[in-house]
């Protein structure tokens, strides 16, 4: 009797409740300590207001520039994704623990890690050093960023196949490379589109940004007309941006669909 | 005999005609797309040429890395990034998590709201957040505040479409049940739905983390905190030994944030 009055249907979770103190004394030290006071964001908000205020309406009347800059973007998205993917073909088959001996997967697992660790935007200052202003740093940027991605998802894939179709293929006396195209690339095709559809994707977002640092595209354009306070031509570049960025998500989910089926297509 | 002979003629393929012209159109279509690009693009032939020179001369000017350099320059940028990727992180979960109810269609069951939601979502998602960094750079000046917001920012659309879609996933026993004892709006949420989505929750906002740290470390490029500014600095000033320095400790941050968040994931989820 007494047990039962005792027993409380959802009893408090103290541990969890110190964990949520904890983290709000995180929050209010982490903020005294980057400096973030009520007063500055109230003047923030003020210069929000006069800010948005000289976005609109969006000046589209320097188009030429605009038009440039987004077909430079497109041109490194394309020409980074095809790049990365060739390369990152043979890199993430190297990767792959099942097929290769651990001699071959070590480097080329590092080299993939290297090439992830890194924003593109990061690779890109490094190319523009070494390569100079243009677009040509922005596709080796990209393309370093799209070897390690594509890589490691390539080479995760291959690692979960099922060997009894490499057996098979090796039963008959194929030679390796047969085997690769015969055994595994057909296991790996479906989610190999996925990853490039998206790395597509992710290079175009990318392509518009890589600019900042003088590798090519919009970026620089856009960075340029932040600094002369140009806001109303920043509005029109980002609207521009957002609609290719759209325009990009379209037709990745459309070549998706071309090449898996229904199902195959919402669960990638 | 006829029959037979028209079955005979018949050969197997594996796709329908439309789907081969569509397959066809496709690859087409990557071709004239890198071949209009590569012939678009404007490459300058000299450039290239001394790319090799250029590259063995940057890396003699990164070397030796100026790890001398790292108490004094690096290690207070180094803590304020982690700080911008954490709080950034925290905000835009506390942000997020009205919207991604909001746009989930079991919990809100109103089509404007639950479109007005979406679209909030995708429009943080669809601006990267180095623009982000640059509008909040504008309105609130530089320093870690704007990196700060533009990191909670482009995260919102990430965890509030993930945290909606596992609201919608979540099965409806426990919540007819709550709703047929009389529980009240609020412990719906807290005892029906959230421990529902907690794994999946918690999975995001790791991966999120993991992903801000890396996007973080470039937010001072352009003015918004943290150890970009540092990376900015020593490279306008020429010192390539110094960028070296910073480039280490990125990649050292880098890897530990992600070995860290495999751990936690092995260990709680």
């Amino acid at each position: 009797m007494n047990a039962a009055a005792a027993r409380i249907a959802f009893p408090p979770n103290w541990w969890a409740r110190a964990g949520w103190l904890l983290l709000a004394a995180y929050i209010v030290y982490a903020c005294s300590l980057l400096d973030f006071t009520w007063a500055r964001f109230m003047v923030g908000l003020d210069n929000g207001a006069r800010f948005i205020a000289r976005m609109f309406p969006p000046n589209f009347s320097r188009w030429e520039i605009l038009v440039k800059g987004l077909t430079e973007s497109i041109e490194i998205a394309v020409l980074a994704s095809a790049l990365g993917i060739l390369i990152s073909l043979p890199i993430g088959l190297f990767a792959a623990r099942n097929l290769m001996p651990v001699w071959v997967t070590w480097p080329a697992r590092m080299l993939i890690a290297l090439c992830r660790s890194f924003h593109p935007v990061i690779v890109a200052i490094v190319f523009v050093k070494a390569i100079g202003f243009g677009a040509l740093s922005g596709i080796a940027a990209l393309t370093v960023a799209s070897i390690g991605f594509i890589g490691k998802l390539f080479a995760e894939a291959i690692e979960e196949i099922s060997l009894k179709q490499v057996e098979a293929v090796r039963a008959t006396g194929a030679p390796f490379m047969n085997v690769i195209t015969y055994g595994v690339l057909p296991q790996v095709f479906g989610r190999f589109i996925g990853f490039a559809t998206y790395q597509l994707d992710s290079n175009l977002r990318n392509s518009t940004m890589v600019g900042i640092v003088g590798a090519g595209g919009i970026g620089g354009a856009l960075f340029a007309a932040f600094q002369r306070f140009d806001y109303d031509f920043v509005c029109a570049m980002l609207l521009s941006i957002i609609i290719l960025i759209f325009a990009g998500e379209l037709l990745a989910t459309r070549v998706r669909a071309v090449f898996l089926e229904r199902s195959r297509v919402n669960e990638e | 005999m006829t029959a037979s002979a028209t079955l005979d003629a018949r050969t197997w393929r594996r796709f329908t005609p439309a789907q081969r012209i569509a397959r066809f159109a496709v690859y087409l279509g990557i071709v004239v797309a890198i071949v209009v690009s590569f012939r678009a693009v404007e490459v300058i032939p000299e450039f290239l040429l001394d790319a090799p020179e250029q590259m063995a001369d940057l890396f003699k000017r990164m070397w030796p890395v100026a790890f001398g350099y790292y108490p004094a320059g690096v290690h207070d940028a180094l803590v304020e990034t982690l700080h911008i990727a954490t709080l950034g992180t925290i905000f835009a979960v506390i942000m997020a998590f009205p919207i991604g109810i909001m746009a989930a269609r079991n919990i809100t069951p109103s089509r404007p709201l639950n479109f007005v939601a979406r679209l909030l979502l995708v429009s943080s998602r669809s601006v990267n957040s180095l623009v982000w960094a640059l509008l909040f750079v504008a309105v609130f000046g530089p320093g870690a505040l704007a990196g700060t917001l533009a990191i909670a920012f482009r995260s919102i659309g990430f965890i509030g479409k993930l945290v909606g879609e596992a609201i919608e996933e979540a099965h409806p026993g426990t919540l007819e049940a709550l709703e047929a004892a009389g529980a009240p709006w609020f412990s719906l949420l807290t005892i029906g739905y959230w421990p529902q989505i907690q794994p999946a929750f918690w999975s995001v906002v790791l991966f999120r983390w993991d992903i801000n740290v890396r996007e973080s470390a470039v937010l001072g490029l352009v003015g918004a905190g943290g150890i970009g500014m540092a990376l900015d600095t020593a490279m306008n000033l020429f010192q390539w030994d110094r960028v070296a320095m910073v480039l280490v400790a990125i990649f050292a941050v880098v890897i530990v944030a992600e070995i860290v968040v495999t751990q936690i994931r092995k260990r709680i989820l």
